[in-house]
């Protein structure tokens, strides 16, 4: 996590950035591993996450979770993300990837 | 760039509610957000930490927090409306301590079975101690 960021990182703000309205699951990894649901508010360049209207999918091993509606998650600590597919344009962002590698090499 | 994550931060500053903060050991915290930065380190007033088993849970009053970004998990806004109609009960700090000490030694006998199980067969699990730092 240092002052350089990578240009992948950008092209996954700005992927990421497009998901505004549908729901998408994220996965914390840690010794509370626990899978929370929510809309994406924003991103930013660490990859930390803000997600309002959270549910978790395990209310019971999660009790804590029950009384929070809005989170702001920290991107080291998150294991996967995962989107709804029909959101993603996988072609577009294959070639965006593809043009960020092109010119990372120039 | 920075300010993007700083804009991100700081619109949790708005809120004058109090502030759930979920630590890598496992911990909760809940206090009122005086102070962030971009590595997530945050200064929480008036913490209480708040230790959940089964359905009870207990609040032991803290003070003044100072947390260090790499051990947050995640931080999330408390809602009153919410949070005063949840299905748990609330207990004495002795009687959660006490049920959490009772979780805690079930926890490490149904694990102390399973490597002994394992080891009969010899295999093992290599334990996580700590987490990918990049």
């Amino acid at each position: 996590m240092g002052l350089v960021m990578p240009l992948s990182v950008c092209t996954f703000s700005g992927f990421f950035k497009s998901f505004t309205s549908p729901i998408h699951v994220l996965i914390p990894c840690s010794e509370v591993t626990s899978v929370i649901c929510g809309t994406l508010h924003s991103v930013d360049q660490y990859l930390n996450i803000k997600l309002t209207d959270i549910s978790v999918t395990d209310p019971e091993k999660y009790p804590h979770m029950l009384s929070v509606k809005n989170c702001f998650i920290r991107g080291s600590v998150v294991r996967y993300v995962q989107l709804p597919a029909d959101e993603v344009d996988t072609q577009l962002l294959q070639d965006a990837a593809r043009k960020e590698a092109l010119q990372q090499k120039q | 760039m920075r300010l993007v994550t700083l804009s991100l931060i700081l619109s949790l500053f708005l809120s004058p509610e109090k502030h759930l903060v979920l630590l890598r050991d496992g911990r909760t915290l809940i206090g009122f957000l005086r102070s962030i930065d971009q590595f997530a380190n945050l200064v929480l007033h008036q913490t209480v930490e708040r230790i959940h088993v089964g359905k009870k849970y207990g609040d032991i009053p803290r003070g003044i927090f100072v947390v260090r970004g790499e051990n947050v998990v995640l931080l999330g806004e408390i809602d009153l409306e919410k949070e005063s109609d949840t299905p748990l009960q609330q207990v004495s700090i002795e009687e959660i301590l006490e049920e959490q000490r009772a979780e805690q030694q079930a926890k490490l006998e149904a694990e102390k079975l399973k490597v002994q199980a394992l080891k009969d067969r010899g295999l093992s699990i290599p334990r996580a101690d700590t987490l990918d730092e990049y």
